[in-house]
């Protein structure tokens, strides 16, 4: 019989009945209610679409290695890059880190025991796994070549592929991230337990909550869109298609009026888990807290507005793309902000070189260049000769790719002690931190410079002054590969044979580090200390749960000083 | 595996107190919220986020209608006279009647008053039945003139009508009703008979909603059969004002075609080659946009209360089954809510469609 204390047994390694060991069988997993096993779950599917979309991407980037066509032919070049970006977008990179990291640690952050719809959450699940089955289809059949806007009339009169089932996925992972969002809402405003005010929310929170602001008011519209789009190509309506008396452009507008907030659907989550991760492995309260959380509410509201600059070139008014390029260059303030605020949080931290922070440095690098060349396409002179070229390329992946992605892998190191109560390889996961990055750089740099030469997008032959260019980018897509599999393999390795993690390894002050590692099913065995989320005082390290501890307030029933003498 | 002895210490008063807190749980609260009150504002903030969702999926069709009507209103004036006002202000009657009576069961079910909350939910229920029956009347008759949407319009002004009864049409979107009725006929029957109550009732109100789709489709074919015989009198001005309209907007459309003509003498042989299919059936094609939005919208909206007879089913089972309580009716006023959204939507369908001036 062993004997532990209180505290080891409540902070200390993982106990015998956490979320992972509390029901057994594929049965307890596919209908479960736990947000954590949904999280996993979603995990699987999210991971396995990276790789499936990342597969395409490097043959995509072994095709243009040569100048002329090598071993795609031009339609197979279209169905490739269509593919590739169609699984990236709606599989892999919108659900990424608000259906990961989002469904697992926002309830815990809170201090709830769940999210306040379980069975919706659930729902949401099945209907991503609905809308991959659909996406299988599209692959087994006659395949996509729309591009993943699915611009009319091309699909919906001319393309012979598999349009309907496409778009049908698509709608169907709309309502997944309907579900989804109107799920962390409720769950942020009803479920906080006694003390968890608004600005004691940790930022991941806040930037989860502008994300699912702008899932329930956009995505319902690429619903509408998509649905149309299908009744279009199946009953000739004549609303977007001008053979039938409809307008395409009026397909751009809706199609973007969407897809442009959902730009921000995959940056903003991105954005609250750099901050999560920034303070904690600096050790220093994060700089401007009501500054980064409000900065995500404007990000999410100006992002409704800017829809307009994907159609600088489709032929709408002089005037209406004059005032869409003076909005989305408003979005640059918020977003300014909280790079600011990240870079004055790390001035004078205690700055812990771990790997969650080599991905949070590379995420501000990264997401810093993405943006700035945001403008340039923003500004009309400027974007009319770099439109369709691999700038426009270049700067997307480097906000999509170098953002998000970074951020969500940045996220997954950090957070894999709670998920699988192990740590992971340190120098491993810094090693390939740093093939990330480099990969990264090596890829899409060279397709700046090669798109303000002219380079068009889309295009499966070239001239020759590009093939240096294209080679390099090939290259680092093959390093990019090595490393964003070599850290999944890191972090698979560490769940089976990781070093046993304590309830908080990192120090961090936010409430999911209250639990154990990995957590029980009700998440909490004890009443939660509500704290500051960036009190770093509020945690000790203990020797004997080889990780930190909550600091109980003391609870003084007569004041120790002596009592002020009574004035006069 | 060895057993665990725990240590008090510091840190054992977080648990007792958490502890202490789990004896209060009604059965009726799930168990990740801590009281009554938590749940229902959650479910509540829920569907009012859910309404709000549904709002902007109309909303682009709202879009749509807005930007072809402000393109071409005449399309939308002329193609407005093929819609029957009468049958949808009685449908727009029907709906606000079914709100009245779904409020009506939320305050009962607030009261406790689970039988109260039955009828009038039952009530609602088919209210809904007999709006898709009439809307199914009004449907199959356009089916049968050809004002079918987009590109497959197939409306000629001077051709006789033959005017049937009973459209096949209207057969074929009755017999899914007429299976379900006859379905639930029968295990009301066989259910009542053996004792079991509940079940037998839950079947017998769904066999009463769907008498009133049958209801909705004998109100609807009469006053069609009605109106058939004043046309071939000649003395019906809505038929005549159709059919008249879309004539003159035939003539419209080739003048305004020609007028265009001249001015495109400088384009080549591609732009002769664009706008000359477009002459040949130009009205069915802009007529054609209008039915399309319609059909969408209407059609839609009609999906909509097909998801609403659903759900109102579950909670007419509920309100049988005696499972409301003064502090406990959230899933009433929830479907409640959605169900004044679905009345709200054709409140505004109504006046764009049908009563276009």
């Amino acid at each position: 019989m062993a004997t532990v204390t209180q505290k080891q047994q409540l902070f200390g390694h993982a106990p015998s009945n956490h979320y992972l060991d509390a029901s057994h069988g594929v049965m307890s997993w596919i209908f479960t209610l736990d947000h954590k096993r949904i999280a996993i779950m979603y995990m699987y599917g999210v991971i396995a679409s990276l790789f499936l979309a990342g597969i395409f991407a490097l043959v995509l980037r072994t095709e243009l290695y040569t100048t002329k066509e090598w071993f795609l032919t031009s339609a197979q070049y279209n169905q490739m890059f269509t593919l590739h970006g169609a699984v990236m977008v709606f599989l892999f990179i919108i659900p990424s880190v608000p259906a990961i990291i989002g469904n697992f640690v926002l309830p815990m952050m809170l201090g709830a025991k769940d999210v306040a719809f379980p069975r919706l959450n659930l729902a949401s699940l099945w209907l991503y796994w609905l809308g991959g089955i659909f996406f299988i289809v599209v692959l087994a059949t006659t395949q996509l070549d729309t591009g993943w806007t699915f611009y009319t009339p091309y699909s919906t009169s001319k393309s012979n592929t598999n349009v309907i089932a496409a778009t049908m996925g698509a709608f169907i992972l709309g309502f997944s991230s309907i579900f989804t969002g109107l799920n962390f809402i409720v769950t942020i405003n009803t479920m906080r337990p006694k003390g968890m005010t608004w600005f004691r929310m940790p930022l991941l929170l806040w930037g989860l909550y502008s994300t699912s602001i702008i899932q329930v008011l956009a995505t319902p519209v690429l619903g509408i869109t998509l649905l149309l789009l299908i009744v279009e190509r199946t009953l000739k309506l004549g609303i977007f298609d001008p053979n039938y008396g409809g307008d395409p452009l009026l397909y751009q507008h809706f199609f973007w009026f969407y897809s442009h907030p959902a730009v921000y659907i995959m940056i903003l989550p991105a954005m609250g888990v750099v901050s999560e991760m920034l303070a904690v492995h600096c050790r220093k309260e994060v700089f401007g807290y009501k500054f980064i959380a409000m900065s995500s509410v404007a990000i999410a509201l100006i992002g409704f507005l800017v829809w307009g600059h994907h159609l600088f070139t489709s032929g709408q008014s002089d005037l209406t793309s004059l005032v869409f390029s003076a909005i989305t260059f408003s979005v640059a303030v918020p977003s300014a902000v909280k790079v600011f605020n990240w870079l004055c949080t790390m001035y004078r931290g205690d700055i812990n070189l771990s790997t969650p922070m080599l991905y949070v440095m590379s995420f501000i690098f990264l997401f810093g260049i993405g943006g700035l060349t945001g403008l340039w396409l923003g500004a009309l002179s400027t974007d009319i000769p770099l439109h369709d070229t691999y700038f426009v390329v270049a700067h997307f992946h480097y906000v999509m790719v170098g953002g998000t992605m970074t951020a969500l892998l940045g996220g997954l190191f950090h957070w894999w002690p709670k998920f699988s109560g192990r740590m992971y390889n340190e120098p491993l996961g810094k090693l390939f931190c740093f093939f990330v990055f480099v990969g990264f750089n090596l890829t899409f740099f060279p397709q700046f410079i090669m798109g303000s030469l002219g380079m068009p997008r889309r295009y499966h032959e070239y001239a020759e002054i590009y093939q240096i260019y294209h080679q390099a980018s090939t290259w680092g897509a093959y390093t990019l590969g090595i490393g964003i599999f070599g850290a999944v393999m890191v972090l698979v390795y560490a769940w089976f044979f990781g070093r046993k993690a304590s309830g908080n390894p990192w120090g961090a002050a936010t409430l999911e580090w209250q639990c154990s590692s990995p957590p029980s099913f009700h998440n909490f065995e004890h009443r939660v200390i509500v704290s500051e989320p960036y009190d770093f005082a509020s945690v000790v390290y203990d020797e004997s749960v080889d990780g930190y501890v909550p600091v109980i307030p003391k609870r003084e029933t007569t004041p120790n000083q002596q009592p002020a003498t009574v004035p006069h | 595996m060895a057993t665990t002895k725990v240590e008090r210490d510091e840190y054992s008063a977080l648990v007792d107190l958490e502890h202490n807190h789990e004896h209060d749980h009604a059965p009726f609260i799930a168990h990740h919220f801590y009281t009554a009150e938590q749940q229902f504002d959650s479910g509540k903030l829920g569907i009012w986020l859910f309404l709000v969702t549904e709002v902007l999926f109309f909303g682009g069709l709202f879009v749509a209608y807005i930007i072809y009507r402000y393109n071409r209103p005449e399309v939308f004036v002329d193609a407005h006279h093929h819609l029957d006002t009468l049958l949808g202000g009685l449908n727009t009657i029907v709906l606000l009647f079914s709100s009245l009576t779904m409020a009506w069961g939320v305050r009962a079910a607030q009261l406790g008053d689970n039988k109260t909350t039955a009828i009038s939910v039952l009530i609602t229920m088919v209210c809904a039945a007999l709006f898709l029956g009439v809307k199914a009347v009004e449907y199959s008759h356009k089916w049968d003139l050809g004002l079918l949407p987009g590109d497959m319009f197939s409306y000629d002004p001077h051709a006789h009508h033959a005017h049937h009864m009973i459209s096949n049409y209207l057969v074929m979107l009755c017999i899914p009703f007429a299976v379900i009725l006859v379905a639930t006929l029968i295990a009301a029957v066989l259910n009542l008979n053996t004792g079991k109550v509940l079940i037998g009732r839950f079947y017998g109100g769904l066999a009463i909603t769907m008498l009133g789709f049958f209801a909705g489709v004998l109100v609807g074919v009469l006053w069609m059969a009605g109106a058939a015989s004043e046309e071939s009198h000649g003395s019906d001005a809505h038929a005549a004002v159709a059919t008249d309209a879309t004539a003159r907007l035939v003539s419209f459309e080739v003048d305004d075609a020609a007028a265009k003509t001249p001015a495109t003498t400088e384009a080549s042989t591609t732009d002769a080659a664009a706008t000359t299919p477009a002459v040949e059936h130009p009205v069915d094609k802009k007529l054609g946009v209008f039915f399309s939005i319609y059909y969408c919208m209407t059609g839609l909206h009609a999906v909509h209360i097909i998801g609403g007879i659903i759900a109102l089913s579950w909670i007419f089972y509920r309100s049988l089954a005696a499972h409301w309580r003064s502090d406990y009716f959230g899933p009433v006023d929830y479907v409640g809510l959605y169900w004044h959204l679905v009345d709200l939507i054709w409140i505004y369908l109504f006046p764009l469609m049908y009563l276009i001036r």
